[in-house]
């Protein structure tokens, strides 16, 4: 699995940090999502994936492939 | 219930198109229709006020899904046909151009619709916002105003009012509330919001309640006041709250009070579910009846219908969360941030302009709020959840 985010989108809503905090930080000044994992192990995935299609403001985007 | 073979998900916005996302994740391979009252894809509102309306964003960026995404969904979408009734027990839909559609399960999520005031829909140049539709409308008359009046000093009222002056239009917000947000944020906020709308420009016309709006040639000219003031203005915007859209399931065996009332697990009915703004439902940990208007519910409750739809038997009990943008100010609410809560500041200071308030009742903390601090105030909310969770009992019970 591969992930990159979309700063430009991202609202700080953090929901992504909730949801897989091994995966997603957000910057301290704005609240933009920090992509700390770009290709997390398997037992991280499931949270990734939650967190992308939580995302309020789809600025997660996941490539299965790799 | 059993898992079904075919779902119908009514209302094509955050909440339904996330119930289909989820399903098919979590490997339904059935049957999936999608209906929505509105022609256009899926768009996403939290911009309308904000980017569309200011006209940073392409009206195209606020869409929720590319044609790709939405064409591997497998779903059938059936767009500008709205439901106009439901069978509850025999699971039936049928739409306004007579078609019917019958599954195993149905999913509400018809979301709100915004109250308009007496009158308003015979005058021009007077707005209600939730379709993109009416964001575009709204930018255009207040490009061409010299003033403009927002009617509610909410969230909407106040965000509104945030882009209308960042457009350059002179803006007045008026309200029955002393300051902006004040029920739902308390005085400490409320007044710092007051404050940073008024450094930027926005006339704030507070503490008086408005009593009709005033139309020369059917187009509107003024806002009269609850004092018997008349602000003059050129186009307006009314944000006075939403109703649920529910007048469709009249008469569906469902019980409707100030939306779709629902279980635990957010069920209305045998095979029934509602999901999104358009649903009241049993919150556990709290001990009542909820209906949340805001964004990130639509998907979190997505997740635990689509599951409960598959057969899963989870009970939704969310941390109520909810952002806003108002001039360059981001701020978080997480929790209730009930008026009457004691509001310390805890991160960051007023002076600075970022700071977390976190309120507490009863000596328990019952919500948290960022102003410019996100990621502090995500930090905070796990402060939140130990109580709400409390085996103890309903926080409303709770002496
Ligand atoms: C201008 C604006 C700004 C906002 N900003 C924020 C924000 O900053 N943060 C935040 O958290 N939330 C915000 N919100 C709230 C957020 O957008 C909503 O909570 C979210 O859209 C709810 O999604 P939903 O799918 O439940 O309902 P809706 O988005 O209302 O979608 C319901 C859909 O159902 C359709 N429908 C209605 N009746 C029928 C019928 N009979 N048959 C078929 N279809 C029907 C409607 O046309 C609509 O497309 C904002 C809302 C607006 C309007
Ligand atoms: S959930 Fe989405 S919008 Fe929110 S911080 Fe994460 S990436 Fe940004």
């Amino acid at each position: 699995m591969k992930i990159t985010v979309d700063e430009e989108k991202c609202c700080g809503a953090g929901t992504c940090v909730l949801t897989a905090p091994d995966v997603f930080d957000q910057r301290d000044e704005d609240g933009v999502v920090v992509l700390l994992d770009e290709s997390p192990g398997a037992d991280l995935q499931a949270s990734a994936r939650e967190a992308a299609s939580t995302c309020p403001a789809q600025a997660i985007l996941l490539s299965e492939r790799a | 219930m059993s898992a079904p073979s075919s779902v119908l998900v009514v209302g094509a916005s955050a909440a339904g198109l996330s119930v289909a996302e989820h399903l098919r994740h979590r490997g339904f391979e059935g049957d999936l229709t999608v209906l929505g009252a509105e022609p256009t894809a899926p768009y996403d509102r939290p911009p309308l006020s904000k980017q569309v309306l200011a006209g940073a964003w392409e009206a195209e960026r606020a869409r929720l899904r590319d044609e790709v995404r939405l064409s591997e969904l497998d779903a059938s979408f059936v767009l500008g046909d709205p439901a106009v009734g439901l069978d509850a027990a025999g699971r039936e839909v049928w739409t306004a151009s007579g078609r019917r559609f019958g599954a195993d399960a149905v999913v509400v999520a018809t979301g709100v619709r915004h109250r308009a005031l007496p009158g308003q829909d015979e005058l021009a140049g007077a707005h209600v916002l939730r379709t993109l539709g009416d964001s575009l409308a709204l930018r255009a008359d207040l490009l061409g105003a010299s003033r403009s009046v927002v009617v509610g000093e909410g969230v909407l009222g106040a965000e509104v009012a945030a882009t209308a002056r960042a457009m350059g239009v002179d803006v007045t917000m008026v309200g029955p509330q002393p300051a902006p947000m004040a029920a739902q944020v308390g005085p400490l906020v409320s007044a710092r919001l007051a404050e940073l709308h008024a450094s930027r420009g926005v006339s704030l016309r507070l503490g008086v309640g408005v009593r009709e709006l005033v139309g020369d040639a059917g187009r509107v000219v003024g806002v009269g006041l609850d004092s018997g003031e008349v602000l003059d203005t050129d186009a307006v915007l009314v944000a006075v709250g939403a109703v649920p859209n529910t007048g469709w399931l009249a008469g569906s065996g469902l019980e409707l009070a100030d939306g779709v009332v629902c279980d635990s697990r957010c069920r209305a009915a045998d095979g029934i579910y509602a999901v999104g703004d358009v649903a009241r439902w049993w919150h556990d940990d709290f001990g009542r009846l909820m209906r949340l208007e805001n964004r990130t519910n639509a998907t979190q409750q997505a997740l635990t219908v689509a599951g409960n739809v598959l057969g899963e038997d989870h009970a939704f009990t969310p941390v109520p969360y909810f952002w806003t943008d108002q001039h360059d100010v981001k701020i978080q609410m997480h929790g209730v941030l009930a008026a009457g809560a004691a509001v310390s500041v805890v991160d960051g200071s007023l002076d600075e302009d970022r700071f977390v308030a976190r309120y507490e009742r009863d000596g328990r903390v019952i919500g948290v709020l960022g102003w410019n601090m996100p990621k502090q105030s995500g930090l905070r909310r796990k402060e939140i959840v130990a109580p709400l969770s409390d085996p103890a009992g309903p926080l409303e019970t709770r002496k």
